[in-house]
């Protein structure tokens, strides 16, 4: 494959689209898919044969707002209608270059508005499993140039410049951590990407390696180029079947078109991956316990150092990166790390994808320039909460992460106002809660998970969730005493100080900015013995709310 | 230095050829211990001690690192599964949306607790750690078909449907 060659793909995919009139963009994202977007996809091409009309029927990746699934898009005229069912199939295809369907047309201008797509600049635009689709929208030609017209400084240099820093949560400068694998020595060199998105709640991850899996190919082997790797691996969580499968068919084709494999585009450069399936722990997320799992082994972290920049898989010098982060490689080279460096905010550059769920109006996947403003996300883009609902907090970083109350929405979405904040960036979930939602219950949950995701290697982390999680199981059962709150905070400290990896020491944070933000919720807990959220179930039987969400939201506020 | 044999296939069923494929595939490595155990629970449905055994010898780890390895990882279940299994998601949103109640509801029509299979071998009720369609919560999986947006009546009736089929 050359540039040449690729660019007649690219005309020749371009030519075939151009046969058609009109193009009918189906989503079929696991949400969308969920609520029969199959069905209607195939009424589609049917509603399509029969109209007579030259329209294409695509399927493609995730659009964005999930809530209103499932979504179809028209183009070159741009309609999006929502929630549309097989049934409408005709009435949709008859309104093509007419008037459109009005009851199915979306109104999400605000929505879409404030949001910027570099990472998801393809979803909803080609199909997956059509390599030919991602090339027509320059895919690939980010590495020809590389291989071609740069060297792995060059390349190094570029990213640096960016100022792109790591998706996966750390917000570790991605240059960086590519110009220490470059200089480690050794001649074997592993690129591995991580995508066991174990944080629950978040979703992104998932979206791009099914929606748009060969982005992820293509930043790796640009990646691998620069730091002198010839192998590498995915690392996808055993519970997407659909992200495996589409990764498979993606490295199928690049290796068909001489994409991976030996001596790509007449260079001496060969690379090729393999996809290595997770099962189900939480903590393989961090990069040595990663690692050892990629061995095979059960999935414990190490010390570090040695980094794995200088001894990583099979000992040797390996590259770890998210999948948002090699999602960002592309588009970076081909339009300069400048254009990156300017979106964004002063210590956080570019845009970041989140998944917006909860209790909020338009849930789904979007993707908003670092720095904007936290209300924006929640008001204008998410749409509010809905049902007459009260804002309380936004969950943000997963069971590393914290809680920001609703006084706070006016802060800047960045790596560092968020660590301010208590919580993190993490890897890219945003959780919105109403007044229905009982913080010490929410603290608690957050605990659970990391008690049962905890491996057992280091004793402040096995032991110290495990009695945090007795402690608010008492606040929340309503028998806890104000020395237990104090037993609590201690042992936070304890458990962040002294853990082994990043899942203990970040642990206790959820419990810690609930402490901060809603210290009066706990306090109620133990005094009063009565959730104000109306969600613990009280055992001492003072409780005058016995549980459930169905209280009317008066009685709470 | 002798060459190494692998040991003789369990049994004639033909589900162990494909074991041994994925792991000929990867020239019988001792990293191939993961993707193995992954191959033997699509096949078999859980893994037993005779596969565990098996994949040991057969990859030359020692067998208190492949039953390590069995039980570390949630994915991986030594217990054979019911006919049906109904998934409840437990992560984050479908927390928010009262996933709790999903639970609680099946654990009392089922008369098992989650991870349990009932005593007919029928319903297994399962938890997962976020399926990733937070969109939709709270999601359940019934037999691997991702449902958003149930109630607790509508996770009664999937249930119902089972039991008298």
């Amino acid at each position: 494959m050359t540039i040449e060659e690729l660019e007649q793909i690219a005309k020749s995919a371009r030519q075939e689209n151009a046969k058609y009139d009109y193009e009918v963009n189906v989503c079929m994202d696991l949400a969308c898919a969920s609520q029969g977007a199959g069905a209607l996809k195939d009424a589609l091409v049917k509603a399509a044969e029969a109209s007579g009309k030259k329209v294409l029927v695509r399927r493609t990746g995730c659009m964005g707002p999930c809530s209103h699934g499932p979504l179809v898009r028209i183009d070159p005229e741009e309609t999006l209608y929502h929630r549309v069912q097989a049934g409408q199939a005709s009435a949709i295809m008859y309104g093509i270059g007419g008037s459109p369907v009005p009851e199915l047309q979306c109104d999400l201008n605000e929505h879409f508005d404030k949001q910027v797509r570099v990472v998801l600049e393809n979803a909803g635009y080609i199909d997956p499993e059509k390599i030919d689709d991602y090339i027509a929208r320059d895919g690939y030609k980010a590495l020809l140039t590389v291989l071609t017209e740069m060297t792995p400084n060059g390349v190094i240099h570029r990213i640096t410049e960016s100022g792109l820093r790591g998706r996966g949560g750390g917000g570790y400068p991605t240059g960086l951590k590519w110009s220490t694998v470059a200089k480690a020595r050794g001649d074997v060199k592993y690129v591995v990407c991580n995508g066991d998105e174990g944080d629950p709640g978040a979703f992104m991850d998932r979206s791009v390696m099914e929606g748009d899996p060969h982005r992820v190919i293509e930043g790796m082997a640009i990646a691998a180029y620069a730091v002198g790797a010839s192998k590498g691996f995915i690392y996808v969580r055993a519970e997407y079947p659909v992200a495996v499968s589409r990764l498979t068919t993606a490295l199928r084709e690049a290796r068909r078109h001489g994409l991976l494999g030996n001596n790509i585009c007449n260079t001496p450069f060969s690379f090729d991956m393999e996809i290595r399936l997770g099962a189900g722990a939480f903590v393989c997320g961090e990069e040595t316990a990663l690692i050892a799992s990629i061995e095979g082994k059960r999935g414990t972290p190490k010390p570090r150092p040695p980094y794995p920049a200088s001894s990583g898989l099979f000992g040797k010098p390996t590259l770890i990166n998210n999948v948002e982060t090699y999602a960002n490689i592309a588009p970076i080279v081909r339009n300069g790390g400048k254009w990156f460096f300017n979106m964004g905010s002063e210590r956080s550059k570019g845009t970041k994808v989140f998944a917006l769920t909860g209790k909020i109006a338009n849930t789904g996947l979007i993707e908003v320039p670092l720095g904007i403003k936290l209300w924006e996300i929640i008001e204008v883009i998410g749409g509010g909460v809905p049902g007459g609902h009260k804002l309380k907090a936004v969950q943000t970083g997963g069971p590393s992460g914290g809680c920001i109350p609703t006084e706070m929405m006016g802060i800047g979405v960045s790596y560092d106002a968020l660590m301010a904040a208590g919580s993190i960036m993490g890897s890219g979930g945003m959780i919105v809660m109403d007044d229905t939602s009982c913080m010490v219950n929410v603290a608690r949950f957050f605990i659970e998970f990391c008690m049962t995701e905890s491996c057992g290697k280091c004793i402040p982390c096995r032991a110290g969730t495990a009695q945090m999680y007795n402690l608010l199981t008492r606040i929340c059962t309503g028998v806890g005493t104000m020395d237990d709150l104090a037993l609590l905070e201690d042992l936070c400290s304890t458990v962040k100080e002294t853990s082994l990896c990043g899942l203990g020491q970040t642990a206790p944070n959820p419990v810690l900015s609930t402490l901060k933000y809603f210290r009066n919720e706990y306090i109620e807990h133990i005094v009063d013995k009565r959730c104000p959220a109306g969600v613990c179930q009280m055992q001492a039987g003072k409780s005058e709310t016995p549980g459930g969400a169905e209280i009317p939201s008066e009685v709470v506020a | 230095m002798p060459v190494f044999t692998p040991p003789p296939l369990p049994s004639e069923d033909k589900r162990w050829k494909i074991v041994n494929g994925t792991m000929r595939k990867n020239g019988f490595a001792r990293h191939a211990l993961i993707e193995t155990l992954h191959t033997v629970q699509s096949s078999f449905g859980f893994l037993d001690d005779d596969a565990i055994r098996f994949v040991a010898a057969s990859l030359r780890v020692p067998l208190s690192q492949a039953y390590g390895v069995a039980t570390f990882y949630h994915y991986f279940t030594l217990k054979p599964p019911g006919k049906h299994t109904v998934t409840v998601c437990a992560g984050t949103a479908c927390y928010i949306k009262g996933a709790d109640k999903l639970i609680a509801a099946a654990e009392r029509r089922l008369g098992v607790k989650q991870g349990q299979t009932t005593s007919d071998g029928q319903i297994s009720l399962m938890t997962a750690r976020c399926v990733g369609a937070c969109s939709r919560a709270p999601v359940v999986l019934c037999d691997g078909e991702v449902v958003g947006e149930m109630t607790r009546e509508q996770v009664l009736e999937q249930l119902e449907r089972w039991i008298v089929a």
